[in-house]
């Protein structure tokens, strides 16, 4: 498998760290609501098809990425930086 | 005469192989059943056969996708133990063993239980306190632990590398004699053979694609062959388990499907005795009654649906082993294949009545699915037919993560792709 | 001259010469042989015994797809079991085993199995071995007693356990195109794609490309094709952009067309050449790949069909046409399509005699007919052959009318004297790679195969891999390939000339002849037919069942020759088409791979190795070194006759009496920088950092998003927005990752940057009394008294020299200060403060004495904050900050988390004077023969030298309320059982008076 890294290039499976879900969204810090808490840290899709997920260039950059790829192919669809405001943009 | 015994096959022989029964019917599904099984894999095969054996309900169907037994009951690495940790665990896990120590005589098939023991290497003096201290807690639950110093692990497992100049040195061992290894397949087999001769209907190239429902309800399943109802619907299909509640309108769930690879390599005449794994890395390895080694080390590490897995972790793990017993490197892979998980979030399996009323759920496996099949099974078939817990999978609930009462043996919390 | 070597012919030296053994003979054979090729040309019939029955074996195949001939090559003092003699090159001095046989190949004691015959069908041990269900023999003891004797007589070669002494290597190699198979297609392909100015690499398992065209004798442009083939392969190693790799099997076909390779670099050679390993592994990421792997002949069952003598007819070919030898005096053809009566023809023309040829088609062609002619004989057609004679090899057959249509035999059956029999079951295309890339095989009725499907976006395919078994097409698809893979249109140039006459390769659908005798599908596996009828029978019937149920297609050579007549088979006994019945999915590898090559430069050196820039100083002074993760650290310095309690009590009791020094380097340290540094660091700890001045030290603790306690270590606030973080040696990793992560994802508004420092500081703890009095005799820069360096204070100064920064903090509840400098400085401070300390007694002390010291404050470290402690188990809670949220404050509080069941720290001593050990348990009573119930365990444990007394650290039931009770340690592992007592885990200076001075 090969992750387009927007700063690197196309860089091989091994140099990435799987982040994992990227669809969850994380309660307001002083949100005392043990429901919302427990879905971001416990629920996921978990979907059999394209999931959005972030990947770390932890051999590389080391920035987290937003990957779109296929869970039953392993196509990878797109890739973008998790942090779009620093640098870069999408990638095929 | 019990049907399977040496004279049944010499009697068999006699007349030509020409007499022997299938292992199991192949019915075409009734409108309606007591229970239904969604998964045909071991867990559900299981199930249905306790359901049958103790609860006298026979009134039950397993219902399969594909061919009986095609998930991770037939692509494991075929190990039984209960060395764990936590007392949850080792309280479940212990039962599990019990059952096997009996499984081929209850089911009248030969699960080729051998219990040949698993070791796991220490280390370093850390790593050697952390399995002492399972060890001691193994004792304590009831169960059999020894530790072996490194001159009592040379004589029991040659060909290991115990040198000093070992990049992970050896420190010592511990061993559980009561575990092993079985002929995967062959469980799935017999549960199906036990079940089907109690009455269970087993209905293959049957598709799950949606739930019968009564309001909040699950009242049956529709089929790639038509609707069937039931009173109860449980749901073992452990890799497909999103999909399957996807299908129960259930979005989001404590599970993640991840890709385990594993591997064989030819077949060798008596190389090693026992299950060893590897404390440098992540590694454990078996010899099978054919003669291959069988190995496997961690996941692929991303969601995956693909039985496919990636050429990194393959050299991984190649690397490991060869670090573990070094003459290994000049034996050669023979094949390797991969394995859909249901990765939960803390490691630990869930065995519960719900999510929604009417249906049963047991999954959450991991990597450790293929142990637990029997007592899986008994509990989930207690919990079907009792509506609440048997004492072994109470834990297990689904609620324990609102309730912060986790069952995490590594330690890792709820980053699945760790456990 | 061997016995059945023809007199010229072949691609074989006949000049030189080649002695080897097999089984401790003596035999010669020539460069170019193959070990099958050089038995065989000694007129060596028996190579083998099967898997289960133990029958004889002999060659069956000229390649990868071998079934019988596998044996053991004996190298370097090791021995390397079950390859088969048919990839084996010879070299002078190879010695080599045959293999699953005792007392000898000739007399096999295991041939015993046969007389069990129908008992031992398939799946018959799930039917027996269960032994009583009570008494002595219960449970698993009577199948285990039997496994030992089963496990004995399975398996094939003999591995020792001697490491294997050979170098791997691992190849990363990018390309446009990759050719897989250097056969004709192959070759064209890869021209085709070089032409195009394409970076090409073309592999080919064989020694030598060219494939078919070796050994087929036709020609191509005129001449024969084998030159054709060799000045192809000229023209293309001549090309800076082609890389041609000989002996490399592309085995497996992985994701974004990253394909791995296994190329044999020392194995045919008597020694492998100095500077290069046995094998290379190659990681091989392809543009585009050409997939001509060719296709694989299968054989037809029938009764006894397993003697050795009877051969794959392309082999017969093969070895006469490549290695010039011809397999027998009296050779009969079988096969249910034309490729056999040019085998025949060829073996003819090399010198061989055609006894018969058998076909089970009533009518043939033309060109078969007038190649039938030119083998000599008039086939026998609308006839098979239901039995083989002989004992250790054919000496002849029985044929009887057939019919293919219904496959009944009728009419009288007449004897065949022959010495080897060549059999044709028609062809399979290797699609195991595109099988893997996820390609499903579609099913062709006129060539009664599997082809591959449409092509992938990645890969085409070319030559007989797409089911046209001709060498003009193969020039044909292969050029087509390359073109495409390049980018370009077909080409309409013309093609070389090719002189074979036309022949028609589609089989008649027969895959069995059912008769009296065994009948074998899956030969190393010993699959009948009749077993796949059990299978049938017994309901085994997808594939997959009938695979693991009768182990057809899980052997060594992984069905290559089995696969297709089992499922055919099944499909008949269950009254289906092929298709019907389902195929198999291919997975890696393709063909079995040294493990030692996919490890590659691993073998031997799994990990690297972290070194603090002190090691080689504590290495030089006695250190005992140990494992910790990655890093290596000094577990003592143990002086001579110390024991390792001993040497840490010492250390530990001269940092309470005076001064010790410890290597703290590999602490985890994490640069964090930015305007909102200080707010980002209230985010991640559970207590307050906006708060710290500039240039003083705080401990803080992390927690993870489920309320768990992740991580602890003190931060420095270096500047207004410039701290650094310390974390634990074993966490550094997972805290870094953890940081940027929440820094990306969750907020990616925050002005923070993070840089992983830990291998730019060294870093040594000077501890106890005297360390002020150490660090005033030798830093410049800066007053180090309790004014200008207060606790958790920073200051900055030179050692001899080298920049330095202090921060006075204490792990070991003295008076202690860590010195940081950078990397390259870290040997200088460290001996320079051994310098000054030495009129104190400066000791250094290792890991065990720094627990030692920690146990005694009863500090936690990764012991306790093991992934499912909270703040609480750990009474930390007071750094839990009410006045912000934090990561894990939503979750922290869940009823589980805050159970007083929990298990939380206290402090245990032992009462009995007896230590403690790691992983022992707690209980409230019983003993070591009757185990009481588990209320925790202990953590760490040392004695101590400032009480006097074993103690430890424990995670408890209760915790804190049961501080003053007795219980008892129970170790059962270790055999230890005595009396405890639980107590607050801060045994020593709970003030911390100490650490204030």
């Amino acid at each position: 498998m090969l992750i387009s890294c927007p700063h690197c290039g196309p860089r091989d499976l091994a140099e990435f760290s799987y982040q994992g879900d990227a669809t969850r969204t994380r309660p307001d810090p002083a949100s005392t609501d043990t429901q919302a808490w427990h879905d971001y840290v416990y629920a996921r899709p978990n979907p059999a098809g394209p999931h959005r997920e972030f990947w770390q260039h932890a051999g590389g950059c080391r920035a987290h990425l937003l990957v779109v790829r296929d869970t039953l192919t392993h196509e990878i669809h797109s890739t973008a930086l998790a942090r779009p405001s620093r640098a870069g943009g999408e990638t095929a | 005469m019990a049907e399977y015994s040496a004279l049944s096959l010499l009697k068999n022989a006699l007349t030509g192989n020409r007499d022997w029964k299938p292992a199991w019917r192949k019915p075409d599904p009734r409108p309606a059943y007591d229970v239904i099984i969604v998964g045909g894999g071991g867990h559900g095969l299981a199930t249905a056969y306790y359901l049958a054996a103790e609860h006298g309900i026979t009134n039950v169907a397993v219902l399969e996708k594909g061919w009986l037994g095609s998930g991770n009951i037939g692509r494991n690495t075929t190990i039984v133990r209960s060395n764990y940790l936590l007392p949850e665990s080792i309280r479940f896990y212990d039962f599990s063993v019990k059952l096997w120590e009996n499984l081929s005589h209850e089911l009248n098939y030969n699960v080729m239980f051998s219990q040949r023991g698993v070791l796991n290497l220490a280390h370093s003096p850390g790593q050697a306190d952390a399995y002492i201290r399972r060890g001691n807690a193994m004792r304590h639950g009831g169960g059999d632990a020894d530790w072996l110093t490194r001159e009592q692990i040379a004589r029991k497992v040659p060909g290991l590398d115990l040198s000093a100049s070992a990049r992970f040195p050896v420190v010592g061992g511990l061993l559980q004699k009561r575990a092993g290894t079985a002929r995967h397949d062959a469980v799935a087999w017999g549960y199906a053979r036990g079940a089907d001769r109690r009455g269970v209907d087993i209905i293959e190239n049957c598709e799950v694609t949606g739930f019968l429902r009564d309001g909040d309800r699950i009242t049956g399943v529709s089929t790639t062959r038509g609707d069937i109802r039931a009173r109860k619907v449980g749901v073992a299909v452990a890799g497909s388990t999103g999909r399957v509640l996807n299908l129960a309108g259930i979005e989001k769930f404590p599970i993640e499907s991840h890709v385990l690879q594993a591997f064989v390599s030819e077949a060798l005449k008596p190389f090693v005795d026992c299950v060893v794994t590897f404390g440098g890395g992540h590694l454990y390895m078996s010899q099978s009654d054919k003669g291959g080694l069988v190995f496997g080390g961690s996941l692929d590490y991303y969601n995956s649906y693909a039985q496919r897995g990636n050429l990194p972790t393959v050299e991984d793990v190649m690397s490991e082993i060869c670090a573990m017993f070094p003459s290994v490197a000049r034996l050669r892979l023979l094949r390797s294949w991969g394995g859909v998980m249901d990765m939960s979030m803390d490691g630990s399996p869930i065995i519960t009545k719900g999510p929604l009323p009417g249906m049963y759920l047991n999954c959450g496996w991991c990597y450790g699915g293929f142990k637990a099949t029997p007592a899986s099974g008994y509990a989930f078939a207690w919990t079907i037919a009792k509506d609440e817990p048997h004492a072994i999978n109470a834990p297990y609930s689904l609620s324990r993560f609102e309730r912060g009462a986790v069952i995490d043996e590594t330690g890792h919390g709820p980053t699945p792709k760790l456990h | 001259m061997s016995p059945r070597r023809s007199a010229s012919g072949g691609s074989i030296d006949r000049l030189r010469t080649i002695r080897f053994t097999f089984d401790g003979e003596a035999y010669a054979g020539h460069a170019g042989d193959t070990l099958a090729s050089a038995l065989l040309a000694n007129g060596v019939r028996l190579v083998g015994r099967s898997f289960k029955y133990h029958r004889p074996r002999g060659v069956f195949t000229a390649g990868i797809d071998e079934p019988n001939a596998l044996v053991t090559i004996l190298r370097d003092n090791v021995r390397e079991p079950n390859i088969p003699a048919t990839r084996i090159e010879i070299y002078d001095g190879l010695r080599a085993e045959s293999q699953n046989r005792f007392p000898s190949l000739a007399f096999d004691l295991g041939a015993v199995n046969r007389l069990g015959g129908r008992m031992l069908g398939a799946g018959f041990y799930y039917k027996t071995f269960m032994g009583p269900a009570v008494g002595p023999l219960r449970s698993t003891r009577f199948w285990m007693f039997c496994e030992r004797f089963i496990r004995r007589a399975a398996g094939l070669g003999r591995a020792d356990h001697a490491p294997d002494p050979s170098r791997y290597e691992r190849m990363n190699a990018f390309c446009d195109v990759l050719v897989v198979g250097g056969g004709i297609s192959g070759l064209m392909a890869a021209e085709a794609a070089a032409r195009a100015g394409k970076r090409v690499i073309l592999a080919e398992q064989e020694p030598e490309t060219g494939g078919f065209a070796l050994w087929s004798g036709e020609t191509i442009a005129g001449k024969p094709a084998a030159d054709w083939a060799r000045t192809m392969t000229e023209k293309l190693a001549a090309l800076d952009n082609v890389r041609i790799l000989p002996r490399t099997t592309v085995w497996g076909h992985y994701d974004g067309n990253t394909l791995a390779a296994l190329e044999r670099i020392g194995d045919h050679l008597p020694k492998t050449p100095k500077g290069h390993p046995r094998h290379r592994h190659w990681t091989i990421r392809a543009g585009a790949v050409v997939l001509a792997t060719g296709a694989l002949e299968r054989p037809i069952a029938f009764p006894g069909n397993d003697r050795p003598g009877v051969m794959l007819a392309g082999a017969v070919r093969r070895y006469a046409g490549e290695f010039g030898v011809l397999c027998g005096d009296r050779t009969v053809f079988f096969t249910n399509n034309d490729s056999a009566y040019q085998a025949a023809s060829a073996l003819k023309r090399a010198g061989g005699h055609v006894a018969a040829i058998v076909d089970v088609r009533r009518t043939i062609s033309e060109a078969a007919a007038a190649l039938a002619a030119e083998a000599g004989v008039v086939p026998l057609t609308g006839q098979a052959i239901v039995e083989t004679r002989g004992g250790r090899q054919v000496t002849g057959i029985v044929v009887q009318p057939f019919d293919a249509a219904t496959g009944a035999l009728s009419g009288d059956a007449r004897p065949v004297e022959c010495d080897c029999l060549a059999v044709s079951g028609g062809f399979q295309p290797v699609i195991h790679l595109a099988s893997q890339a996820g390609a499903k095989a579609e099913w062709d009725e006129t060539m009664q195969a599997f082809l591959p499907p449409a092509p992938g976006q990645h890969w085409r395919g070319a030559g007989s891999f797409l089911g046209d078994m001709t060498t003009a097409g193969a020039l044909e698809t292969g050029r087509d390939a390359g073109l495409w893979a390049s980018g370009k249109k077909p080409s309409r140039a013309k093609l070389p000339e090719t002189g074979a006459p036309p022949i028609d390769i589609a089989p008649a659908p027969v895959f069995e002849i059912r008769g009296k005798g065994k009948a074998f599908v899956d030969l190393q596996h010993d699959v009948t037919a009749d077993d796949v009828r059990l299978a049938h029978r017994e309901g085994f019937v997808s594939v997959e069942h009938l695979k693991r149920y009768t182990t057809l297609g899980m052997a060594t050579d992984q069905g290559k020759t089995s696969n297709v007549p089992g499922l055919a088979i099944m499909a008949e006994a269950r009254g289906i088409s092929i298709p019907e019945a389902g195929t198999t999915r291919f997975r890696p590898p393709y063909a079995p791979v040294s493990i030692g090559a996919l490890a590659a430069e691993r073998y031997g050196d799994l990990k690297p190795d972290r070194l603090t820039p002190m090691h080689d100083w504590h290495v030089e002074h006695g250190a005992r070194m140990m494992e910790a993760g990655l890093w290596h650290r000094p577990m003592i310095y143990g002086a001579p006759g110390e024991t390792v309690e001993q040497a840490y009590i010492r250390e530990a009791g001269a940092v309470r009496r005076s001064v010790g020094i410890v290597d703290v380097s590999t602490l985890g340290k994490i640069a964090v920088k930015g305007p909102d540094a200080a707010e980002f660091l209230d985010r991640v700890y559970t207590n307050m950092f906006s708060t710290l001045p500039v240039g003083r030290a705080r401990y803080g603790l992390m927690l993870r998003e489920d309320g768990i306690a992740f991580d602890d270590g003190t931060t420095w606030r270096l500047g207004e927005n410039d701290f650094l973080m310390t974390t634990t040696t074993a966490n550094a990793g997972p805290v870094m990752q953890h940081l940027e992560y929440v820094l990306d994802v969750v907020w990616p508004d925050l002005r923070v940057h993070l840089t992983s420092v830990t291998d730019q500081w060294a870093s040594a703890a000077i501890a106890g009394p005297d360390a002020r009095k150490v660090l005033e005799k030798c830093v410049a820069g800066t007053m180090v008294d309790n004014e200008a360096l207060p606790f958790m204070g920073i200051v900055r100064g030179t050692v001899e020299g080298a920049p330095v920064m202090i921060c006075r903090l204490s792990f070991s509840g003295e008076l202690a200060y860590e010195v940081y400098c950078g990397a390259g400085h870290g040997l200088h401070i460290w001996e320079a403060l051994m310098d000054a300390g030495e009129p104190f007694g400066i000791t250094p002390y290792g890991m065990e004495a720094l627990g030692t010291l920690r146990i005694e404050k009863g500090h936690v470290t990764g012991a306790e904050i093991d992934g499912r402690t909270t703040a609480r188990d750990l009474y930390l809670d007071w750094m839990l900050s009410k006045k912000k949220p934090f990561i894990g404050s939503g979750l922290m509080d869940r009823p589980g988390l805050i159970d007083r069941n929990r298990i939380r720290l206290v402090g245990v001593i032992s009462l009995d004077g007896q230590p403690l050990g790691g992983g022992a348990h707690i209980v409230e009573g019983g003993s070591l023969d009757d185990l009481g119930q588990s209320i925790g365990h202990i953590t760490a444990f040392c004695y101590s030298p400032a009480l006097a007394k074993y103690i430890g650290l424990a995670l408890v039931k209760g915790g804190k309320a049961r501080h003053g009770t007795r219980a008892f340690v129970s170790d059962p592992l270790r055999k230890r059982f005595g009396p405890v007592e639980l107590v607050s885990h801060h045994f020593f200076d709970p003030d911390g008076r100490r650490m204030h001075g």
